[in-house]
């Protein structure tokens, strides 16, 4: 039985289970997308998206798929404490690709904005998540979203209603702590409307040690000058695998900033879609790698400039060591009508090792004749001149690189806007950079340095 | 010369000049000093007809004509010169060739034959020298990778060798040493005769020791707030802008 | 305002194809279609040995279990590769005088494309390969360039004339299954150049292939082979053209070089098939392979192409920098306009240590035409201190045509340096005005600044090229001045 095959029989198998979670609507859609994975399969590397990934032999080994909640007798929060000091936050756990309640599973704040579990506001709010539900996120191209979209059934909610601000940022937390390896599919829906203003940080952690391949959705829409600010921290174990999917879709006038850090994991794939549905949009992408041993981590970013007068900016940069490999995938596709578009993009990598590998790959496409479009590419290693200036003002070599890897990173990292979360993530770079354990403060896990199971 | 009646002129949706009247005859020098942002440089560019503004009201009449129904390559031809404040850069395309281009357009226009590759040549040394204009230059692309200073003087030898009847020095000296200044500065008197008329934009009256104005005009929030001899550009550096802005701001009530 | 400037758009975009005419010659034809028959036939008019005859039909056979790539960013309508005629030769009088006479007709054609085939009558210090149709017409100076040892003739004649260099060297830069085309160039090529440069000699004269279709349905398959000995230089040119036809006619050429120590080759292009009307009726498609390799240390290849020609372009002259120090290098100007597409781009792969890679691409496109860069810099392993430095410019005439830019770049070691660079936009409005002001009209000014833009790579022409391309691309007199 073929890979993809697999999949159709499970979801057949597990189709009553699948009902229960969802209504007639969304059963729909899934069935379709199943249907959808059945025919295309996993893409392979003859595929120009998965060219310097491969997902065959990451879907190879067997795993249990995650359809129900875990029972977990203790509380997530008494083992795992990612704190950001000085940085309040409204925390929210994804217990291995399912909300954890803590109180309610759905919570409605007096300025109308809904946090909450995705689940529980399908039962809640239906209407509201029909309206943006597999509306962003196509499944018909891409089998890893349609995957998803048939199997998951769970994780963070958020609607912020017409000129609300949401005070507190969110953070959210991805655990899986299964005792088995595990494959989680969870999916989040965060609504903007008109106005309406975010901030949300995202951490990628794992609590036990086991072989984890999760495979996740991300929509959000992005309403008429509404303001968006997504961080996300990537730090897992080596046999931790990530494969996120997000979807953006911004109306006119409005601000998108996304961030990614990936500090540590196994096979780390971030794909990130951006629509610019309308005029003046502004949306700002960035990303930072660090990767050593033998991981894989590989950015894709697709901006689609549909409609005139957007600006977009990507930014993305690598720094390999050991036998790790990299990929940077952008492309920036300008639309007939999308006139008065500025569009940059930059990927700069730095190959610390002989073993290391980048492959890099910046496109644009470009129909519209008056715009602005430029994009570039290096990479090379640390420059010897200045690391020899360096040395004889006396600084030691090895304190010399860490400087300018340090100056590299930050770049990336000066474009987080919340203070204390920068602060942290220079923190943890460092300690990244100087080999140390990346664990967060009174983490329980040695999330950098778990022995893989085989 | 020049005649603008009543000038309104919309930029952005802004309106930036707001009836501007002058008038410039043969064998005069106008120098037309304001704050920043006062519309200096929009003034200069609507003469040369650059088609980034909406004139909304009123005209401008050169030699006679209407300058408003003319391409901006017409109104070059016709003997109206713009010394840009910021030269553009043209990269691969050599001063040489592209002022080549420009003399026969204007000889062509003028119904004379275009000058040959070598009688191009020729001609070019002369006006080098008229206003000591570095030779090297010429070999490079327009204006790329020039200094400051050397993208003001190529200005200046571009015009001596279109020889305009109506020169307009926007900011010409702005960025500009006191060496320069003066090499500017000579080169425009040189060029200057009793047939041509100059228009000096400039926010300094630095340039106006070296370049004697028969008009001085304040530009004030897209007005012309005051007009007076060579005696105003000195009473405006010694005092500043403010007294200015205060009398318009009294006329205004 | 806004129309005059699309109307000055068009004048400036709409040249007329000035090599569309056809040349009225009996021509000896092999029927239509392709099977083992017709090589055979190919090979047995070319009187070729048994050897070569094999390699044809082995890449034959590996042809049919392949497919066309569709990698690429264009829209290739269906090819029936058996309405296609593979062999066509014009057909020469009996020769009167010398066996060196060629055709009265034939040399009247070369003449109207500029390429006079008298010796006395030619630009001093170019040797000319004449190709029509499957065909090498005549070769000039060859017996000059004999006496240095320099071997320069048709790739028929080279077969029977040095069957060991070709054996030699044949298919091993572009393998004859390399891809697609390259495996149909393989099994029905017909004629082309060869030449054979030997150790320390500077060759004292441009060398150059003209390609000319003529004759209706029939593809062109040229190949050509350049051999660099040790120390050896030589400048290369290519031009072609072809008749204006309603239907449309495939060209897939080989072209493969050969860098030995401290070798250096320079190829020009200047591909000029007919592209097509402005419907997009008719044009040619050029579907070729190039590739080049540094085989020994300190060796250089260097391609310069301005391609303003064709229907649909798909082609990366490649360099394989296998030497150490050595370098390649890919200069570019690709002008597209009404329905034209072009995908093309270089391949630069650097195994050796000290390899150095430069690109530039300038893509101008106009009309409804699609225009794509696409490179790979690939570092290998053990290509220590490897270079590359990449600059791909697009620059937009008109709002229905589209630049793209896929740039692919893979590194395997830590001690190179890769940079890319891309910029996209259209004709700068500053730069436009600013000629306007000094008295250049929008249509000349739009042809300087074009100019201008292409001017870094139209410099890399050898001088008798470079006026031909500078015309070409609408240009007054940039750079004949000064």
């Amino acid at each position: 039985m073929s890979m993809s095959q697999e999949y159709v029989e499970l979801f057949k198998a597990k189709e009553q289970l699948l009902e229960k979670a969802s209504p007639s609507f969304m059963m729909n859609i899934r069935e379709e997308a199943i249907h959808q994975f059945g025919k295309t399969g996993l893409p392979d590397h003859k595929s120009e998206l998965y060219k310097y990934t491969s997902l065959q032999k990451l879907f190879e080994p067997k795993y249990n798929m995650q359809l129900q909640p875990s029972n977990v007798e203790f509380r997530v929060e008494d083992i795992f404490n990612c704190d950001v000091p000085n940085l309040q936050t409204r925390l929210e756990i994804i217990l291995n690709g399912f909300y954890k309640v803590n109180g309610t599973a759905l919570t409605r704040l007096d300025n109308g904005i809904i946090i909450g579990s995705f689940a529980e506001a399908l039962r809640k709010y239906p209407e509201l998540v029909k309206e943006h539900y597999a509306k962003h996120a196509g499944f018909e191209k891409d089998s890893l979203v349609a995957l998803n979209t048939a199997f998951a059934i769970d994780g963070l909610f958020i609607y912020v209603p017409k000129g609300q601000v949401l005070e507190e940022p969110v953070q959210v937390v991805h655990l899986p702590m299964t005792g088995y390896d595990t494959m989680l599919h969870y999916r989040n829906l965060f609504i903007m409307e008109e106005n309406a203003s975010a901030e949300v940080i995202v951490c990628d952690h794992t609590l036990s040690p086991f072989r984890f391949l999760t495979n996740s959705v991300t929509e959000i829409y992005i309403g008429s000058g509404a303001q968006f600010h997504y961080s996300r921290i990537q730090n897992e174990h080596l046999n931790s695998n990530l494969l996120t999917n997000l979807f953006i879709h911004q109306e006119a006038d409005s601000t998108v900033r996304s961030n990614t850090i990936s500090l540590h994991g196994g096979l780390i794939r971030n794909n990130t879609n951006v629509l610019l549905n309308a005029r003046g949009c502004n949306n700002e992408t960035y990303g930072l790698f660090l990767s050593d041993k033998n991981q894989h981590i590989d950015n894709y970013v697709n901006i689609d400039h549909a409609k005139p007068e957007c600006t977009s900016t990507q930014l993305f940069k690598g720094i390999l060591n050991d036998q790790s490999t990299g990929a940077f995938n952008g492309r920036i596709l300008v639309r007939q009508d999308a006139q008065k578009t500025l569009a940059y993009q930059t990927n700069n990598n730095i190959l610390m090792s002989d073993e290391a590998k980048m492959n890099s790959k910046p496109q644009l496409e470009i129909y519209a004749d008056d715009v602005r479009c430029s994009h570039g590419a290096t990479t090379g290693q640390l420059d010897e001149n200045a690391l020899f200036y360096m040395q004889s003002r006396g600084i030691p070599r090895q304190e010399a690189r860490l400087l300018m890897l340090y100056a590299f990173a930050h770049e990336v990292i000066e474009k987080i806007q919340v203070t204390p979360l920068k602060d942290r993530i220079n923190h943890l770079v460092d300690k990244r950079l100087r080999n140390e354990l990346s664990r967060c403060n009174n983490c329980s896990m040695a999330c950098g340095d778990l022995p893989i199971p085989d | 010369m020049l005649s603008i009646k009543d000038l309104k002129v919309i930029v952005a949706e802004k309106e930036i000049l707001s009836g501007i009247n002058l008038d410039v005859k043969a064998g005069e020098v106008h120098a037309i000093m304001g704050p920043n942002g006062s519309g200096k440089s929009t003034l200069a560019t609507a003469i040369a007809g650059r088609d980034v503004m909406d004139i909304t009201h009123g005209s401008i009449k050169y030699m006679g004509e209407n300058l408003l129904e003319m391409d901006p390559e017409e109104r070059a031809k016709k003997g109206i010169f713009l010394c840009f404040q910021y030269p553009v850069e043209i990269p691969g395309v050599s001063m040489v060739n592209f002022m080549k281009t420009a003399v026969n357009e204007h000889r062509l226009f003028n119904g004379l034959e275009p000058l040959s590759a070598g009688d191009f040549l020729k001609y070019m040394r002369e006006k080098k020298e008229l206003v000591e204009f570095d030779s090297q230059l010429t070999n490079r692309s327009v204006n790329e990778g020039f200094s400051g200073g050397e993208k003001k003087k190529n200005e200046i030898f571009q015009m001596a060798l279109l020889e305009p009847k109506l020169a307009i020095l926007d900011e010409t000296d702005s960025g500009l040493d006191i060496d320069a200044l003066k090499i500017v500065a000579n080169g425009v008197n040189t060029l200057k005769n009793k047939d041509n008329a100059t228009i000096v934009i400039t926010h300094y009256q630095r340039l106006l020791d070296y370049i004697i104005p028969d008009f001085v005009h304040v530009l004030y929030d897209g007005r012309i707030v005051k007009s007076s001899g060579r005696e105003l550009a000195l009473e405006l550096e010694e005092k500043g802008y403010d007294w200015i802005k205060e009398e318009a701001g009294r006329q205004e009530k | 305002m806004e129309n005059n400037h699309d109307e000055v758009i068009r004048e400036v975009t709409q040249n007329e194809y000035k090599y569309g005419f056809y040349t009225d010659i009996e021509t000896d034809t092999l029927p239509k279609g392709l099977n083992e028959d017709i090589i055979r036939l190919i090979s047995t008019k070319k009187k070729e040995p048994p050897w070569l005859l094999e390699w044809r039909l082995k890449a034959f056979q590996q042809w049919k279990k392949m497919k066309m790539p569709a990698w690429a960013h264009l829209v290739i309508p269906k090819i029936d590769y058996q309405d296609i005629i593979y062999y066509a030769a014009p057909k020469q009088k009996a020769s009167l005088g010398s066996l060196d006479e060629v055709d009265p007709e034939l040399r009247k054609t070369f003449d109207k494309l500029g390429i006079p085939l008298d010796e006395q009558k030619h630009l001093t210090g170019v040797a000319v390969d004449a190709v029509m149709d499957s065909v090498s017409v005549k070769t000039t100076f060859s017996e000059t360039l004999a006496e240095l040892g320099i071997i320069f003739s048709s790739f028929s004649e080279a077969v029977k004339n040095h069957p060991d260099l070709v054996k030699k060297y044949l298919g091993s830069v572009v393998p004859s299954t390399d891809n697609y085309f390259a495996a149909l160039n393989s099994a029905v090529f017909s004629d082309g150049s060869f030449c054979y440069i030997p150790k320390g000699v500077r060759c004292p004269m441009e060398l150059s292939t003209y390609f000319r279709i003529n004759a209706a349905n029939t593809g062109q398959f040229e190949r050509t082979l350049l051999i660099a000995d040790d120390e050896a230089y030589v400048s290369y040119l290519e031009g072609c053209t072809a008749p204006m036809r309603d239907e449309n006619q495939l060209h897939a050429a080989v072209v493969e070089i050969v860098a030995l120590e401290r070798a250096e080759v320079k190829y020009s292009t200047v591909q000029n098939w007919y592209p097509g009307d402005k419907n997009g009726k008719g044009g040619i498609f050029n579907f070729v392979t190039k590739r080049g390799i540094c085989k020994g240390n300190d060796s250089k290849i260097s391609w310069t192409q301005v391609e303003t020609g064709s229907a649909i372009t798909w082609k990366y002259p490649s360099c394989i920098l296998k030497g150490h120090n050595s370098i390649g290098e890919f200069y570019s100007v690709a002008v597209t306009n009404n329905m034209q597409q072009a995908d093309t781009g270089t391949k630069m792969m650097h195994i050796g240590r000290n390899t150095r890679s430069t690109i530039v691409s300038k893509g101008i496109s106009a009309g409804k035409s699609q225009n794509s860069y696409r490179g790979l810099v690939r570092i290998m392993k053990n290509a220590e201190n490897a270079r590359n430095f990449s600059q791909c410019d697009s620059l937009l005439l008109g709002d229905k045509c589209g630049a793209h830019t896929f740039p692919y770049i893979e590194v395997d070691n830590s001690t190179s340096i890769i940079e890319h660079e891309a910029t996209t936009s259209k004709v700068n409005e500053d730069q436009i005005f600013y000629c306007n002001q000094r008295g250049i009209g929008t249509e000349k000014a739009i042809s300087l600044i074009v100019n201008g833009y292409a001017k870094e790579v139209l410099n890399k022409l050898p001088m008798e090229f470079a006026v031909e391309a500078q015309k070409l691309l609408q240009i007054s007199l940039e750079g004949s001045v000064g």
